[in-house]
């Protein structure tokens, strides 16, 4: 695991150096963070490198989880979804299941945090063992259109919290609390992220037998309707009657996803006369992620509905075209026509994708641009940064804060 | 004064880092817009016209503030946004008149164009207010002459200098800007305070403002 130093040749010794400033003004303050896993998904994931970090700067920073069975994963997925906006079938049993895990999880996990950071839904009911301590609730889901029925549930422990923070502007709600505003970020130390030699990219892109012979456009992302799998292999046909290239579709495996196998398939089907479109289904292995990324000429993310779209982040930051919609956290990252192109439709990618082809000099631009903005604010440091100023506003009122 | 004198009392330069409260209010319209334009916090108006200088430290073609961007790709309004694009915030002492010129120019555009109110955002797209929270900071970093305010300007953070430039002067009310403040009256360098005050920072991306207030200063000690 990287330590904080080997972030300065990245953001400058001073980023570092504020860094510090701010853990000294928590020395004494105990910060607890609970969330449902240690492994697997984005908290578990942003979680293992930001707790060693803050405690490297100082800050005394613990971690622990709740417990669950079956049934109340399958709940929390259930209100995971709802508060996404999909049509879920929530009943009283449901909540039921839910209260009675989380009562044995108020009873059962040690609290002893100033500072409680309670990461999404799962452990939201521990803020019954509220203290004289300070409690936050990280809300990483898209909150922005919720099911009225799961929120309104949620809503009864949220406003006990002292604050809350969400990933966009269009997350926020009436809510008599706080809320800050604080985006997700890469981190470029990792094997996602890290610079790669040349031979780690090509024998990635060997290994899966595409070759680069002509441009190749990109989209890695899971199998689901939401990434428009299909739109993109669409405006991919459009843009093939004009400039040859070759498309990767890249993605997880969804095993226990019947949808996602549905969308597979259909996407094998209509690739399947197409030898410059490769769909790869790719083990979860984030050093290929990070090869296949690197050695594209342009990174797709045509998404129909994003959390936040960290991918484009990633693709940015290697310097990269990007071509993609405008929804979610997507118009934070890219602004169009200087950090990447923005589009709305099929026809609008294509014509994107074409522009860019045809255009290397001004795609070169863009990416280089993408990746400077990515540096001042979506990289791990900024967030630590964020984290730590939401942790002393706790602390202080007013909107300027002499520390 | 000679331009290697030391000042009685030293410049000490402080950061700024800055957090972003949601306050969840929105609007779909222009109406919707004046109203809580009217009456949002001083720090959102703040946010939302100095928003960009921190996260765009290149210059891009996003307008200088997020209402005119909103005005303009959300609501199609071109003209209102060019003329929402056009405040020069540098010339408004206080956020209180920048507040009120904002308002006065959308009323002024409403009034003469009543269609205007008609048009709204789609789902998705609307206005989110949002408020800057800042927190300062004294850095460990001192300087006693001209010859160490350019050392030290060359490696502290762009957060220090936007915070001496442009915060301590609008947000704080201190009339102007701190290192013109401190080459005034600290080593009586009216030349060079001068010359710092009459840069529209607004148009300077925050690397390139080091740049020039470095210049000015190596310039007046013959470097």
């Amino acid at each position: 695991m990287p330590n904080i130093d080997e972030y300065v040749p990245i953001v400058g010794q001073s980023i570092v150096d504020d860094l510090r400033l701010l853990a000294e003004r928590l020395r004494g303050k105990v910060v607890q963070h609970v969330n449902s896993t240690a492994v697997g998904g984005g908290v578990a994931e942003i979680l293992n490198r930001m707790v060693p970090l803050l405690r490297e700067l100082g800050v005394d920073t613990r971690w622990d989880l709740i417990k669950g069975g079956e049934q109340f994963f399958a709940v929390t997925k259930k209100f995971h979804n709802a508060l996404h906006g999909s049509p879920e079938e929530i009943g009283q049993r449901d909540f039921d299941v839910f209260l009675a895990t989380s009562e044995q999880n108020v009873r059962e996990v040690d609290i002893r945090g100033d500072i409680v950071f309670i990461h999404d839904p799962q452990p939201i009911a521990l803020v019954k063992r509220r203290d004289d301590n300070k409690w936050i609730w990280r809300c990483h889901v898209d909150v922005s259109n919720p099911n009225r029925k799961v929120w309104k549930f949620l809503r009864e422990f949220i406003v006990r919290y002292d604050s809350a923070v969400f990933s966009a502007p269009s997350f926020s709600q009436t809510l008599p609390i706080r809320q800050f505003l604080i985006t997700p970020s890469i981190d470029p130390l990792s094997d996602k992220n890290r610079e790669l030699p040349e031979e780690a990219v090509a024998a990635v892109f060997e290994k899966y037998g595409v070759p680069r012979d002509k441009p190749v456009i990109t989209q890695i992302s899971r199998f689901d309707r939401l990434k428009d799998p299909l739109g993109v292999i669409a405006a991919y046909a459009q843009v093939k009657r004009y400039n040859d290239c070759r498309l990767v579709l890249a993605g997880g495996t969804a095993a226990d996803d019947p949808e996602g196998a549905q969308v597979l398939r259909e996407v094998q089907e209509r690739s399947r006369r197409d030898p410059d479109i490769h769909v790869l289904l790719l083990p979860q292995n984030d050093l290929e992620v990070n090869a296949l990324q690197r050695g594209s000429t342009i990174i797709v993310q045509k998404s129909l509905k994003e959390g936040f779209g960290l991918t484009v982040s990633e693709a940015l930051w290697k310097a990269k075209p990007v071509v993609a919609s405008n929804v979610g956290g997507i118009p934070l990252q890219v602004t169009h026509r200087y950090s990447g192109l923005l589009c709305h439709s099929v026809e609008g990618a294509a014509f994107a994708l074409k522009q860019l082809l045809t255009s290397p000099d001004y795609a070169r631009k863009l990416g280089e641009n993408g990746r400077e903005h990515v540096r001042n604010n979506f990289l791990l440091t900024r967030h630590l940064r964020d984290y730590m100023l939401v942790f002393l506003s706790l602390y202080h009122e007013g909107d300027i804060v002499n520390l | 004064m000679s331009p290697t004198a030391r000042a009685q009392n030293p410049f000490r330069f402080h950061t700024r880092l800055h957090l972003s409260e949601l306050t969840g209010l929105r609007a779909s319209t222009l109406a919707q817009l004046l109203e809580h334009l009217r009456s949002v916090p001083g720090s959102s108006i703040y946010h939302h016209t100095h928003r960009y200088l921190q996260q765009h430290q290149y210059l891009s073609p996003e307008p200088p503030n997020d209402f005119a961007h909103w005005v303009t790709n959300e609501l199609g309004d071109e003209e209102l946004g060019e003329r929402l694009a056009s405040i020069d915030t540098v010339r408004f002492p206080t956020i209180r008149r920048l507040r009120n010129r904002i308002v006065g120019v959308i009323e002024e555009h409403i009034e003469k164009n009543p269609s205007a109110k008609r048009r709204f955002a789609d789902e998705g797209e609307e206005f989110h207010f949002i408020k800057s929270i800042s927190f300062v900071i004294s850095t460990k970093h001192l300087a006693w002459d001209l010859g160490e305010f350019a050392a030290v300007l060359e490696k502290i953070t762009v957060d220090s200098i936007y915070y001496h430039m442009f915060e301590a002067r609008l947000r704080l009310e201190r009339g102007q800007n701190d290192f013109s403040l401190w080459f005034e009256t600290s080593l009586g360098e009216t030349g060079i305070a001068e010359e710092i005050s009459r840069l529209d920072p607004y148009t300077h991306t925050l690397e390139n403002l080091r740049r020039t207030i470095i210049r000015i200063v190596e310039k007046r000690i013959g470097r």
